[in-house]
């Protein structure tokens, strides 16, 4: 009962594994290899909807404060906190996070209609999916917009490293994975600490220094051991946010990375038999240099890009050109991209890719022609479909695989929210019509013979989105 | 939970118990009137904190602030007491239908969740070695199985992956397709060798589900598991995946929390599966536990051994199984973590064994092969 897959033109490829779907009044790319790597010059790192964005360490602090001022006063006052009160301020914060991080939802979805350079924004989700923050509560919700735009977008066309580095300083990461709360056992905070009560013991928090090492830069079974990630976490103590964590002082604003010296566990460190003997900041900052380069790092980084273009089991020979690119570059990612296009692996004509949630919206939105978002709930959208922006849930990020989202229940919901989302355009587009333009010579018999078939023009969108050739790339 | 990630921008869902927001339940159908549950616990649940060593001496002194008060604690035996939160299981195992399993842990000595998982979930001595989940070998095992299983979270996982059909669904908010244009997308998949199952199954499910209206708590989920369970001619075999047990920090409320939808769902289920309850064995693991002392952020780091619970009218329980490895210095795993004496293997194989009547070493073998830790724990279950 089974038929061969449809065979993908090149120009099919190019906007839809490559891109993020074609529009409605897209010409199929003459060149696809040239259309891609032109991109480069035309991406918009800070579109307008994340210039309007305000800074998450605003709404942070101010809420920091307020909460602080209160206590102080129930203290002065030698009464308890009215809980009520606190209550009504943890709501309020909440709002406030919650409207920002619409906001950015929005902001991101705008982007990805409007962009001229639709490869470069998938980079954008690529890689804030591998160096992933998930807004689990108010205050990292409320990050979540900023950190992609100041940590990811501004790197996605520059070298690994800067990339590597503006994430793990910024304030988001740093809430997340609890570095903010990190303290050296022997540093002089906690010496001081200890001094005044010796039961109030601080320590490391490991859980940044291992995710950089397994997620982010070398890769899980690379070769590192515990003690190696309790050396780098050791070496982290002192990295922080202005105005955050144990014996803070008003040093700065939580939307800015700082050093706090007395955070600091002292000493060198040895890690996979290197040993690091900088002082204070200097010391994680040569670590994780080294871990930028290393070639586990290229490895790791080659293989996701591989899996995201070339199928679920990465090709090893594309795995390889894309690993020695990013070494032989050191980290120059435009680089390894145009390897990636100038490889025959990702140009394989059978559909490689079941689409994710985030990709399938978007994919549907650009082919109903949208521009922007104007009053659809993005955000909601992506609750529904299972895959809620910037919350993965763990930092391990959204898989990249077919297994984990074509199910029995999440194609259903696809099959529900369809003709909501097609309906309002249903009588301005054909689907017939529409069908050949978003995969160039590529559409499947049976699916135009469906199509075709529909009961209304609604159903006829409906059908084209939720048809086998769209719900893959 | 998880069937709900929708849930996102409810206000409940950012404030506390947002971890538990995630939870998928997946159910298998084999011919037999017992039913086996696997719960997984993701994220490293600290089986120092959930069952507590008070009677070892170095306890209080590892977990500081965290350690809780022994008297607020419900009392198990001489050396151990459960976590205030888990009220209702303290009632189980009082009615000896509780069994715990401390200083239990999988194959992988590794710290990574994922890794961990992995191992927990296939079954394989080292993370992705095996391709498929022990619980849909085991389902393979059944005699006379049926082809047809059901998945209630929007994917299938990985414990449950594998050759024998199993689908998945999960409770949604969204207004239904029209009959006509399922029908359609019927048609529109009925030749492709990926979608054409699925949708079949999803098909199936949405009809199984009507009307079970489950809610999206951790009880609603636990009732809509009984539903499914308690059929004649339902599944026999459920997972359901719960999140948010990586306790770095604040894990005192953190954990309490955790807890207390973990004790509410599993007491629904006791509630509604009615006379199938007794023939029911729940089994709860996590895929490694936590640091021994406490860190410096009132929380714990990735450890080693942690503790395991058999659950159900159909497990020999009142009692707590350990062979105690102690917590003084030496006596830790790598100077950090608690030393694991059983293996997580075994102890599935052994429960599984006997929950579902089947050969404990034929079913040892055909769920891990000849990467099983040691000879299956057994005495485990009423027979």
């Amino acid at each position: 009962m089974s038929v061969p897959p449809p065979s993908l033109s090149p120009a099919a490829i190019a906007l839809n594994r490559f891109g993020l779907g074609a529009r409605p009044d897209d010409t199929p790319p003459a060149d696809p290899r040239r259309w891609l790597t032109g991109q480069f010059s035309r991406f918009d790192t800070k579109p307008d909807g994340y210039v309007m964005l305000p800074d998450a360490g605003e709404i942070v602090e101010s809420y920091r404060d307020q909460l602080k001022a209160f206590r102080r006063e129930a203290r002065q006052d030698g009464t308890k906190p009215d809980k009520d009160q606190l209550k009504a301020m943890r709501k309020d914060f909440g709002k406030q996070a919650r409207m920002l991080y619409r906001a950015g939802v929005d902001a991101r979805a705008n982007s990805a209609l409007a962009t001229e350079a639709p490869f470069v924004e998938r980079l954008v989700h690529f890689w804030a999916n591998h160096f992933c923050i998930s807004a689990d509560n108010p205050q990292l919700a409320a990050f979540a917009p900023i950190f992609e735009r100041d940590a990811i977008r501004p790197h996605v066309l520059g070298r690994f490293k800067d990339m590597l580095f503006a994430v793990e300083q910024h304030p988001a990461m740093l809430i997340y994975l609890n570095q903010v709360t990190s303290v050296g056992p022997d540093s002089p905070l906690a010496e001081r600490i200890e001094a005044r009560n010796p039961k109030r013991k601080l320590g490391i928090n490991e859980n940044l220094g291992r995710e950089t090492m397994e997620l982010h830069t070398l890769g899980v079974r690379s070769g590192y051991t515990q003690a190696d990630v309790t050396e780098y976490s050791r070496a982290l103590t002192g990295w922080g946010i202005g105005g955050f964590g144990p014996g803070q002082k008003d040093d700065g604003n939580p939307d800015d990375f700082v050093f706090r010296p007395q955070l600091h566990e002292p000493g060198s460190r040895t890690i996979m038999g290197k040993r690091y003997s900088e002082p204070g900041e200097k010391q994680a900052t040569a670590i994780l240099t080294d871990f930028a380069y290393s070639p586990h790092t290229a490895n790791h980084i080659a293989e996701k890009l591989a899996r995201h273009f070339a199928g679920d089991t990465p090709p090893p020979a594309l795995v390889a050109r894309l690993s020695k690119t990013f070494s032989e570059s050191g980290g120059d990612l435009p680089a390894v991209y145009r390897t990636l296009v100038d490889s025959p692996e990702p140009w394989e004509p059978t559909p490689l890719k079941f689409k994710t949630p985030w990709e399938w919206t978007i994919s549907l939105m650009r082919g109903t022609g949208r521009r922007d978002v104007g009053h659809m709930n993005v955000a909601g959208i992506m609750n529904q479909l299972g895959q809620p922006v910037w919350r993965p849930r763990a930092p391990a990020g959204w898989d990249d695989i077919a297994a984990s989202w074509a199910a029995p229940d999440a194609l259903l919901r696809r099959v529900d929210i369809a003709p909501r989302l097609v309906a309002p355009v249903a009588d301005t587009l054909d689907a017939r019509k529409l069908a050949p333009i978003l995969m160039p010579g590529s559409i499947a018999p049976s699916t135009a013979e469906q199509v075709a078939r529909a009961e209304s023009p609604t159903s006829a969108l409906a059908l084209l989105m939720v048809s086998p050739d769209f719900l893959r790339r | 939970m998880n069937m709900h990630r929708r849930q996102f921008l409810s206000v409940a869902a950012l404030g506390a118990g947002a971890m538990w927001v995630s939870s998928h339940m997946a159910l298998a159908s084999v011919d037999t009137d017992r039913r086996f549950v696997f719960i997984i616990q993701r994220g490293a649940a600290d089986g120092l904190d959930i069952v507590r060593p008070y009677g070892d001496p170095a306890y209080l002194g590892l977990r500081g602030a965290i350690a809780g008060e022994a008297t607020q604690s419900i009392k198990l035996d001489g050396m151990f007491a459960l976590h205030p939160s888990l009220v209702e299981l303290g009632k189980m195992y009082a009615g000896g239908e509780a069994l715990f399993v401390h200083a239990v842990a999988s194959p992988y000595r590794d710290r990574s969740h994922f890794d961990g998982q992995n191992v927990l979930e296939t079954g394989g001595a080292q993370p992705y070695r095996v391709r498929d989940g022990w619980l849909n070998r085991l389902v393979s095992m059944m005699p006379h199985e049926k082809d047809e299983a059901i998945a209630l979270a929007p994917t299938v996982p990985m414990a449950l992956r594998g050759p024998m059909p199993v689908t998945s669904y999960a409770p949604s908010s969204l207004p239904d397709a029209t009959d006509d244009l399922m029908a359609r997308v019927g048609m529109l998949y009925d030749k492709d060798p990926q979608l054409h199952p699925l949708w079949a199954e999803a098909v199936q499910a949405k009809g199984l589900a009507e009307g079970t209206n489950a809610k999206q708590d951790p009880a609603g989920l636990g009732r809509l598991a009984a539903k499914f369970l308690s059929r004649d001619n339902g599944p026999r075999i459920a997972m359901i995946e719960t999140e948010g047990w990586d306790t770095h920090f604040a894990q005192a409320p953190r954990l309490a929390a955790q807890l207390k939808a973990l004790d509410a769902m599993i007491a629904a289920m006791r509630d509604a599966m009615g006379p199938v309850w007794k023939k029911t064995t729940i089994l709860v693991a996590t895929e490694f536990g936590r640091t021994a002392a406490v860190n410096g952020t009132g929380g714990t780091d990735h450890g080693t051994a942690s503790m395991a619970m058999l659950i159900g009218g159909a497990v020999k329980g009142g009692r707590v199984l350990t062979d105690w490895p102690g917590l003084a210095g030496p006596k830790l795993y790598q100077d950090r973590d608690l030393r694991p004496t059983m293996a997580l293997d075994a102890l599935i194989a052994g429960a599984a064994a006997e929950a579902l009547g089947l050969d404990s070493g034929r079913l040892a073998h055909g769920l891990f092969g000849a990467a099983i830790s040691g000879k299956p724990v057994d005495d485990l279950i009423r027979v």
